[in-house]
């Protein structure tokens, strides 16, 4: 058994920008780099990534995902890498690792009833061993979320709601009971009032399923209320990892105070007190510092040594890191 | 308090073969001078359309069967286009949703600032060039902005210049429509900061709306609570998020996640559909408090406490 269910090693995914065909490139960005970080595999666990949008989070479950390949660096799951996999054991690898999307519509087939979503996951991983044996499956998968088979099967895509529509894709991971789940914003387009209820099933698969979750989101409300663990993601780079608890109550680095100190909490008692100055809120296309810490041009606390190089992500404590000169 | 709106038993339907989507049914409601007025709602409870309703943008097969909206005195509805034109972003400004997506990619902000003022001011050019260098300085934007084009800036910057566009004229109503949807938290805090703080200076109401609850508890004084094509809730922002009396809106500010709350809990059941309402209180499907007379009578508005609106038959004639 290996230690770690994921583990990324030094990941870095340049893009190039502009020029045709990448030839012609006049820039590249670093939508991912060089990052490091494991999902242990004794225990289930929620890991949260929170990034504002270009911190490269997508980027980064797009590759686990084999969606996209590194520039450099290497992910491995379960001690052999993702691009091993892929060659030698795609079915297996797909069948352990899966992905919840943001946009509960676009995943659709407009032209196919939603029966056929469960129907090929059914096939493609041998679940059953007969028609009524998959009809069962389907059904007990569905009424484990509370969603009304008889409603729904036999329906097109565009007659479901949304919330709906990201709950049957669960009852689709249900089914394939993976080992890891990578949620990609799941909730960013569900009404208030449906994404507790989603949220809620989306945890309970972790006991149900003994799986663990990569849960990407821009919103620290929902990480603090789902994540057992938080990464925090400035410009491709991770700043700060640690447990839930720790990141929200007492965040270390800057930009994870800056971030938490901005979040509209839903209390009238509780507005925001510092006025965020508008002049430094967003420099064109600067806000990356172009050398030294990458938050060294928004950070109140840079000295001199944070203009000139970017620190290390260092383990303060255990489980417990972070990447800033203020705690060497 | 001095009402600057009036919104009375407005209605905005769309015809369809199906029959009319009812999207607006009925909708009342007054704004003071000097506050922020919050609508807030699900997607589909009709609040895009609402306003769209106020401006009197409505567009067939859109129309408008019944109500009146009272502006500084004037009913919109009842307006030639023209005089219309002269109130329009000169008295009555319009943030649009995803506002920041509706600057023209091949001209320079500064001329498309310049071109907006003159066509509602009646200053000229070099004034409003004055006047649009101005309010760039006034969202906390460098004069460098005015020269660039709007691929030259980033989501929360766009949405600034509109800001700075729609307020040039000192307007005394500004409505924003999802002002901060689609913008980092950080930004979003500065924008809606900056919004409060210019309502301030420039002695403007302002109307919000958006379906982010938290957005609203940091900026409102007072918010409207939609659902299914009508206001359920009227109350200051203190009262409706620590006393919510209509079930819906109890149930729409416990499903709201945040830092430090255990539990969030949703409302199970699905949003119904604007072309078929359900019958009596448009909630009762979904509502764990209704009664007999919930699926037959439809609950008015009423003012059970001083400025304190609700339409749900918990709260009928018990007073």
């Amino acid at each position: 058994m290996n230690e770690f269910l994921l583990e990324l090693k030094n990941v870095t995914k340049i893009f190039k920008v502009g020029g045709g065909l990448g030839l012609f490139s006049k820039e590249v960005i670093k939508a991912v780099d060089s990052i490091s970080f494991s999902i242990p595999s004794d225990k289930p666990s929620i890991v949260a990534l929170v990034g504002e949008s270009g911190s490269g989070k997508t980027t980064i479950a797009r590759i686990i995902l084999g969606l996209l390949e590194p520039t450099s660096g290497e992910v491995l799951y379960r001690g052999r890498s993702v691009s091993n996999w892929l060659k030698e054991d795609k079915l297996k690898y797909y069948k352990e690792v899966q992905p919840v999307f943001q946009d509960p519509y676009s995943i659709y087939n407009p032209f196919y009833r939603i029966d056929r979503v469960l129907e090929l996951v059914i096939k493609k991983f041998n679940l059953a061993s007969s028609q009524e044996e998959a009809r069962d499956l389907m059904i007990k998968a569905m009424k484990d979320l509370g969603l009304r088979p008889e409603d729904l099967l036999g329906r097109y895509p565009h007659q479901l709601s949304g919330g709906e529509r990201q709950r049957f894709m669960l009852a689709r991971i249900l089914l394939i009971k993976p080992r890891l789940i990578v949620a990609d914003e799941p909730v960013s387009m569900l009404d208030a009032s449906l994404r507790a209820i989603f949220l809620d099933q989306l945890a309970s698969l972790k006991d149900k399923l003994g799986a663990s979750c990569l849960y990407i989101t821009h919103d620290l409300n929902i990480a603090s209320y789902i994540a057992d663990r938080i990464i925090v993601l400035c410009h491709g780079k991770i700043v700060e990892d640690g447990s839930k608890e720790e990141v929200i109550r007492n965040p270390l680095h800057p930009y994870t105070k800056t971030l938490i100190d901005s979040i509209p909490i839903p209390d009238p008692r509780r507005r925001w007190k510092e006025p965020v100055d508008l002049t430094t809120l967003e420099s064109f296309k600067k806000l990356k510092a172009e050398k030294g810490c990458i938050f060294s041009s928004r950070c109140p606390y840079a000295k001199e040594i944070c203009k000139a190089r970017m620190p290390t992500l260092t383990e303060v404590k255990p489980g417990r890191k972070v990447a800033c000169f203020l705690y060497d | 308090m001095r009402t600057v709106l009036e919104v009375k038993d407005l209605r905005v339907y769309y015809k369809s073969i199906w029959g009319n989507y009812k999207s607006v049914d009925g909708v009342s409601f007054k704004v003071y001078e000097n506050e922020v007025f919050s609508i807030a709602g699900e997607s589909g409870c009709g609040k895009s359309t609402l306003v769209d309703g106020i401006l009197r943008l409505i567009k067939p097969p859109g129309y408008i069967p019944s109500g009146e909206i009272i502006f500084e005195g004037v009913n919109l509805l009842k307006l030639p286009e023209e005089q219309l034109r002269e109130i329009r972003f000169k008295k009555l400004a319009y943030i649009p949703q995803g506002a920041m997506n509706s600057l023209n990619p091949v001209i320079r902000i500064e001329e498309q600032m310049i071109d907006a003022i003159l066509d509602h001011g009646d200053i000229d050019k070099d004034e409003a060039r004055d006047l649009a260098l101005c309010m760039l300085k006034e969202v906390g934007l460098p004069v460098e902005v005015a020269k660039m084009y709007p691929h030259e800036l980033s989501g929360g910057m766009k949405q600034r210049v509109i800001i700075a566009t729609a307020i040039a004229l000192k307007p005394k109503l500004v409505i924003a429509d999802e002002p901060t949807t689609a913008l980092d938290v950080i930004v979003q805090k500065g924008i809606l900061q900056l919004l409060k703080r210019l309502k301030e200076e420039y002695n403007m109401t302002v109307i919000v709306v958006s379906h982010d609850m938290a957005a609203h508890a940091q900026i409102a004084d007072r918010i409207a609570i939609m659902y299914a094509g009508k206001i359920v809730e009227i109350g200051s922002i203190y009262d409706i998020f620590e006393d919510p009396l209509h079930p819906y809106t109890k149930g729409l500010i416990s499903a709201v996640p945040s830092i430090g709350k255990e539990y969030v809990k949703g409302i199970p059941g699905l949003a119904p559909s604007p072309l078929n309402w359900p019958s009596g209180c448009r909630f009762h499907p979904r509502c764990n408090y209704a009664m007999d007379i919930c699926s037959k009578i439809e609950p008015d508005l009423k003012e059970v406490k001083p400025g304190r609106w609700v339409a749900c038959h918990l709260y009928g004639d018990r007073q």
